[in-house]
């Protein structure tokens, strides 16, 4: 990495180390191939409508890099057809945030995929719903718009349309599958059927609000999004968390963690024709969810952290019951753990199925766990430990084989860890308040929180606008970078395979179309 | 007494139709309790069936005739089927109109009927499913063949009722190719039923579907007619399964009436006994990659192959 952009840059406000520069149209795609000449990864892309401030768009890239987060802003005028360069070339997980900011701003890429990523008809192709002078109130009939998928052509070659409503009570989602009998030749996902504005709608919220609709945007990861949004807000307002309070967030972040795996587990077992793993898991999962309702007030701990601190203490006894319920979890999960191990058919269906080669993870920027799967051992509590996880050494678990096999070990590997990252927590938890009050922030000013949920990195970008109100908050999933990943896992596997590799990656719809 | 045999061959039909539903939900409660789930009720299968045919039929618009007569060919079939299979008595008339192979047919005849209704409509998953199914079929007729040419060869004769007919009066000496028979039937039955491992009943996954995708389309008394005939078919399976390996106990020809009644209690213990097994078996098992089913059926015959060989060398040995 050269030093070169560095200068001129200046700390950004984050709980991570992040920095902010600045970059014309040249430097701009320096900038990203230095990034990524420097083993950097692409975190997220978004743009913003500052017509009214200074007659501009802008465009800002976050990059995750070995020493902290790098933001780059990039400015256009407020012409009729802004442009600016597109970053595919060296990260190509931006093609499609490229498509959504231009579907939600007008601002184009100079990258000839022009086809609407979220906006499937639902409203005008010359309106764009987050620019400033557009109204939040406005109402358009549904048109329904052709989609061009990629044709694959060949003797024998043909398309199985997936969703978008399936079978089962999951999120919408459309899977264009191209094969040859059983085989699997190209899939291409069309996403975007559950956008529901969230960015627009943050906008007319106060500040201190905006946590609750941080919750909301994908509810398997409520933790992950409103620490993103407090750690991004309280970063900016220069607020302290107490103590204790810290501690309650990290340990709602791995009890979170600890729900979605455990979910998961069972799934991957039921998906494999193993009902048995579903039903276990299934039960340690509901037991973790009560515990979770007499320690914190919420089965998915919706709303439970708020700026400033977490929204309610722990009660007496709940250390103890959170222990106990810490060990009996473990003893079940190592038990299972043995059980899927030893099992032939659901390891036959396990190993060499979806696999995601490292090298593939690299170039696409695979997020948390995917990656970790593929051998990228990345983790944001291991790599830039924010409190309290500053007080700890987290063991990031890693696989290289990147099937779906490695994905369910990752996963065991992590319920593990969390289980005695959340006893040590337990067993040290601070004393004193368990939130602080926090004051309403300068306008103008930009902050980035950055958390590791339990599908990857979740960030939000937040702006403050004036009198405690907010002027752009842009949440990102770590399901942008992962959905395209799925496309290259399924290839050459048989299309009853599908949902199995589908249900490994386990992406969210919700935070991915927002 | 030919009277009392129409009488009896009635019956049976009746309480084939009348019990098919109960032992579908008995395998299901088994595999609910063997994996620490609340088990649902034992007349959950008929709530869903009357369920079913109070509703109104949603019809693809372009669904032709065979698509709406495919129930009714399924559930004749399977009723014709039930006719012909001595669960609880040998007397029965229409039995000597079909033997075991016509069996086979039957059940080919019901196979080709809902292949062909899932494709008449034209959906990507009904085609996925039909394709998959004739895979199965396809594989699966030899080794049942297999298993019954053992039988005749055992019994000498092609008819299920006269096998058990013989088998009651020359309680023979135990034959181990039966064993061989036995493990290979079971395999059939699993893949022929849309059971784990080929194929997993109570998936929501369309892509990983083989019979659901097939029935996807249906509804109300179409899919009900769909569903009774699926329970019928494993109903029947199980009983033709107890009538070639544990027969004891069936009435054979003039039976009285108490012995009929002894047969009806000895068949719902057998059902009772299958049920549970078929549940454990599915419970401690994974659903297979769909192209491993080639080698699951292969097995299965090879199985089969090896008791008609067992048979044979053993039998060249007595008499030598």
């Amino acid at each position: 990495m050269t030093s070169e952009f560095k200068q001129g840059a200046k700390a950004l406000p984050s709980n991570l180390p992040c920095r902010h520069s600045k970059a014309g149209t040249v430097r701009w795609r320096q900038i990203a191939q230095t990034v990524r000449t420097a083993c950097g990864r692409l975190l997220t892309l978004w743009g913003a409508d500052d017509r009214d401030r200074d007659g501009r768009y802008r465009v800002y890239v976050a990059y995750l890099q070995t020493d902290g987060i790098t933001v780059v802003e990039h400015e256009m005028e407020g012409g009729t057809n802004p442009t600016y360069p597109s970053l595919r070339e060296f990260f190509p997980s931006a093609l499609r945030m490229e498509r959504a900011i231009f579907d939600l701003l007008g601002i184009k890429s100079m990258e000839p995929d022009h086809r609407g990523w979220l906006r499937h008809g639902g409203w005008p192709e010359n309106v764009f719903p987050l620019r400033r002078d557009f109204s939040g109130e406005a109402q358009f009939a549904g048109v329904s718009e052709p989609y061009p998928f990629v044709q694959v052509e060949g003797d024998g070659v043909h398309e199985i349309p997936v969703g978008p409503v399936h079978a089962g009570t999951i999120e919408p989602g459309h899977f264009r599958f191209s094969v040859v009998g059983e085989k699997v030749l190209r899939l291409e996902e069309r996403l975007g059927y559950t956008h529901k504005g969230i960015e627009k709608l943050f906008e007319s919220m106060p500040q201190k609000e905006g946590h609750q609709l941080a919750a909301r945007i994908s509810g398997d990861s409520a933790v992950a999004y409103t620490w993103a949004y407090c750690a991004a807000l309280e970063a900016i307002t220069s607020a302290i968390c107490p103590p204790r309070a810290v501690q309650m967030r990290a340990l709602a972040l791995e009890h979170e963690r600890l729900a979605n795996h455990l979910g998961d587990l069972g799934a991957l077992g039921n998906d494999a024709g193993f009902a048995f793993g579903l039903t276990q898991f299934s039960r340690m999962k509901e037991d973790l969810l009560r515990t979770n309702l007499a320690c914190f007030n919420a089965r998915y701990l919706m709303d439970f952290i708020a700026p400033g601190g977490v929204t309610s203490d722990l009660p007496g006894g709940g250390s103890r019951l959170l222990l106990d319920r810490y060990h009996t979890l473990e003893t079940d999960v190592l038990g299972m753990r043995r059980i899927y191990d030893n099992h032939a058919g659901v390891q036959d269906r396990f190993r060499e199925t979806g696999v995601l080669s490292h090298e593939t993870a690299w170039e696409l920027d695979a997020a948390g766990l995917a990656g970790r799967a593929s051998g990228i051992p990345h983790d944001l509590r291991a790599d830039f430990p924010w409190p309290p996880y500053d007080k700890m050494t987290v063991k990031v678990s890693k696989q290289t084989s990147g099937d779906v096999a490695a994905r369910v070990a990752v996963r065991f590997d992590e319920v593990l860890e969390s289980l005695r990252i959340c006893r040590a927590f337990v067993s040290n938890l601070a004393g004193g308040d368990f939130r602080s009050t926090i004051s309403d922030a300068e306008p103008g000013l930009l902050g980035v929180g950055v958390i590791e949920g339990w599908r990857g990195p979740v960030l939000i970008a937040l702006e403050t606008g004036s009198n405690g109100s907010i002027r752009r908050c842009h949440p990102h999933d770590p399901s942008w970078q992962n959905w395209p990943l799925l496309e290259y896992a399924i290839l050459g596997n048989l299309v009853p395979d599908f949902p199995l590799i589908n249900k490994s990656f386990n992406l969210s719809y919700s935070g991915h179309d927002i | 007494m030919r009277g009392i045999a129409f009488v009896w061959q009635f019956g049976e039909v009746l309480l084939a139709i009348a019990l098919a539903p109960l032992f579908s939900g008995w395998i299901a409660k088994c595999r609910a309790w063997m994996q620490n789930r609340t088990a649902p009720p034992l007349t959950q299968q008929y709530r869903m069936l009357r369920k079913l045919f109070l509703k109104d039929v949603a019809l693809a618009e372009n669904a032709s005739w065979l698509f709406r007569a495919a129930p009714y060919v399924l559930f004749g079939t399977m009723v014709l089927a039930a006719a012909i299979i001595p669960s609880v008595v040998t007397d029965l008339p229409f039995a000597s109109a079909a033997d075991a192979i016509a069996l086979i047919g039957l059940f080919a005849t019901a196979r080709v009927f809902q292949a062909l209704a899932a494709m008449d409509i034209g959906t990507a998953f009904g085609t996925l499913g039909a394709r998959r199914e004739m895979m199965v079929g396809f594989l699966a007729e030899p080794a049942i063949l297999m298993v019954f040419f053992n039988a005749f060869l055992l019994f000498g004769t092609t008819a299920l009722t006269g096998m058990v007919d013989n088998y009651a009066t020359h309680p023979s000496v135990f034959d181990p190719s039966v064993v061989f028979a036995a493990i290979a039937f079971v395999m059939v039955l699993l893949a022929e039923n849309a059971r784990i491992p080929i194929d997993n009943p109570a998936t929501h996954l369309e892509l990983t579907m083989i019979h659901e995708a097939m029935v996807l389309e249906y509804s109300a008394r179409h899919l009900a007619l769909i569903e009774w005939a699926s329970s019928l078919k494993i109903f029947n399976y199980a009983c033709i399964g107890i009538a070639l390996f544990i027969p004891w106990g069936i009435a054979i020809h003039g039976a009285t009436v108490g012995a009929v009644l002894i047969a009806l209690l000895t068949l719902i213990v057998k059902l009772a006994l299958c049920g549970a097994a078929l549940a454990l078996i599915e419970s401690i098992s994974a659903k297979l990659r769909i192209f491993r089913a080639p080698e699951f059926m292969a097995m299965a015959f090879l199985i089969a192959v090896l008791g008609l060989l067992v048979h044979l060398l053993l039998g060249a040995n007595t008499s030598a």
